[in-house]
């Protein structure tokens, strides 16, 4: 083997090291500072909170329980960490997902169907 | 890419005619989310031709595996798929190479004696913009035996009718309708490479969500060289049940409590 091939496997095995110490910790913790800061376009409103609902059912639900209280593998999402956290984190953490986590990414739904998500998540 | 724990049973067809001689041909699809960075999905083909037969074709499985961690600009999805099909087979799934007319005007009994065992790679790469969602493939197969490389294409174009949601339950809302552009065709082998003597088509395509059950999805093609088709319509139904290891779990814990009274 080259020293250039020794090379080049080493970065290759440094890259995914800092991959994998890059996607531990709960997908809230993970968010850059800048994402947080991104406030929430969309008005709070019931109609925009109804809406929210109805996505969460179709789309999270699933995993995630109508009632958003999770189970063994899932967590819970009616709780103070989501409710207190940053409009701007949530809406990261449904764009990026979390692979490692299990938890796809959501940024297939326009924009603001995530925020109407949002809405509704903070209201549990 | 299928959310892990998640199986979506689909039903998509093909029609048109080939050769004077009108066909069907479907494709059973189970898709199953393994991982949210890795989706697999098993196929089984079939089609019946008018005034020939109908037949089953052969199966398909293939691996999506998502490469980057978050979400970017462009976002990468590779895709690895055997074939063990036969030369009837007529789902279209993708167009490579020199496909064409011809191939399915080929009478059944004749085509079927071809098998054809082939690996496909994809490199999907998808990207959402202020509601749109936009994909390209770049297809490349591999006859297992001694052929050619054949290479083929797909570029989409798809957008909701509505980018928010309305409060209300409802079961015609803009937002559950998505529409959209496909083009796709064949981009030769490796021996002749280009998109001379290839099949191209330019397909519409509408996809309806109904609320909490399936999606239905059709499209009509349309050949834009001589080796295509002049039309092809595609219909398609999809359902997903959510997390289908937990609901079995359900069934055979309820069926245990049952039988412990």
């Amino acid at each position: 083997m080259t020293r250039r091939s020794i090379h080049l496997v080493a970065v290759l095995l440094c890259s995914s090291a800092i991959v994998l110490a890059a996607s531990k910790g709960l997908p809230l913790q993970r968010v850059p500072i800048s994402a947080q800061q991104r406030a929430n376009p969309i008005d709070t409103n019931d109609d925009n909170r109804r809406a929210g609902r109805k996505l969460f059912l179709q789309e999270c639900a699933p995993c995630h329980g109508r009632e958003a209280l999770g189970n063994r593998r899932v967590p819970p999402l009616a709780t103070p960490m989501v409710r207190q956290a940053k409009p701007g984190a949530l809406f990261w953490v449904l764009r990026n997902g979390s692979l490692c986590h299990g938890m796809p990414s959501f940024a297939h739904l326009p924009e603001d169907m995530r925020w109407q998500i949002i809405v509704f998540l903070k209201s549990l | 890419m299928e959310e892990p724990g998640n199986l979506e049973l689909a039903l998509n067809g093909v029609t048109a005619s080939a050769g004077g001689h009108p066909f069907l041909a479907g494709a059973w699809e189970l898709e199953y989310g393994v991982k949210a960075w890795w989706t697999t999905e098993f196929y089984l083909d079939a089609q019946t031709t008018s005034g020939e037969s109908t037949l089953f074709t052969g199966f398909r499985w293939e691996n999506r595996l998502r490469v980057l961690p978050t979400e970017h600009w462009v976002n990468p999805v590779i895709y690895v798929e055997y074939e063990n099909i036969n030369g009837a087979d007529k789902t279209l799934l993708e167009v490579v190479g020199h496909d064409g007319k011809q191939d399915l005007a080929v009478p059944n009994n004749v085509a079927s004696l071809e098998q054809q065992r082939e690996l496909e790679t994809k490199l999907i790469l998808g990207s959402y913009v202020k509601g749109w969602t936009i994909a390209e493939n770049i297809i490349v197969e591999k006859n297992l035996a001694h052929e050619p490389w054949e290479f083929g294409y797909a570029v989409g174009v798809s957008r909701p009718l509505a980018l928010r949601a309305r409060p209300e339950r409802c079961t015609f809302c803009p937002e559950n309708w998505q529409a959209g552009v496909e083009v796709y065709g064949g981009l030769g082998t490796t021996e002749q490479f280009g998109f001379r003597d290839t099949s191209q088509y330019i397909a519409p395509t509408v996809e309806w969500q109904l609320p909490e059950g399936p999606t239905l999805k059709l499209s009509a093609g349309f050949g834009l060289t001589g080796q295509s088709l002049p039309v092809l319509f595609r219909v398609g139904v999809s359902y997903e049940i959510a997390q289908v290891g937990n609901a079995i779990k359900g069934l055979f814990s309820s069926a245990h409590r049952e039988s412990a009274r």
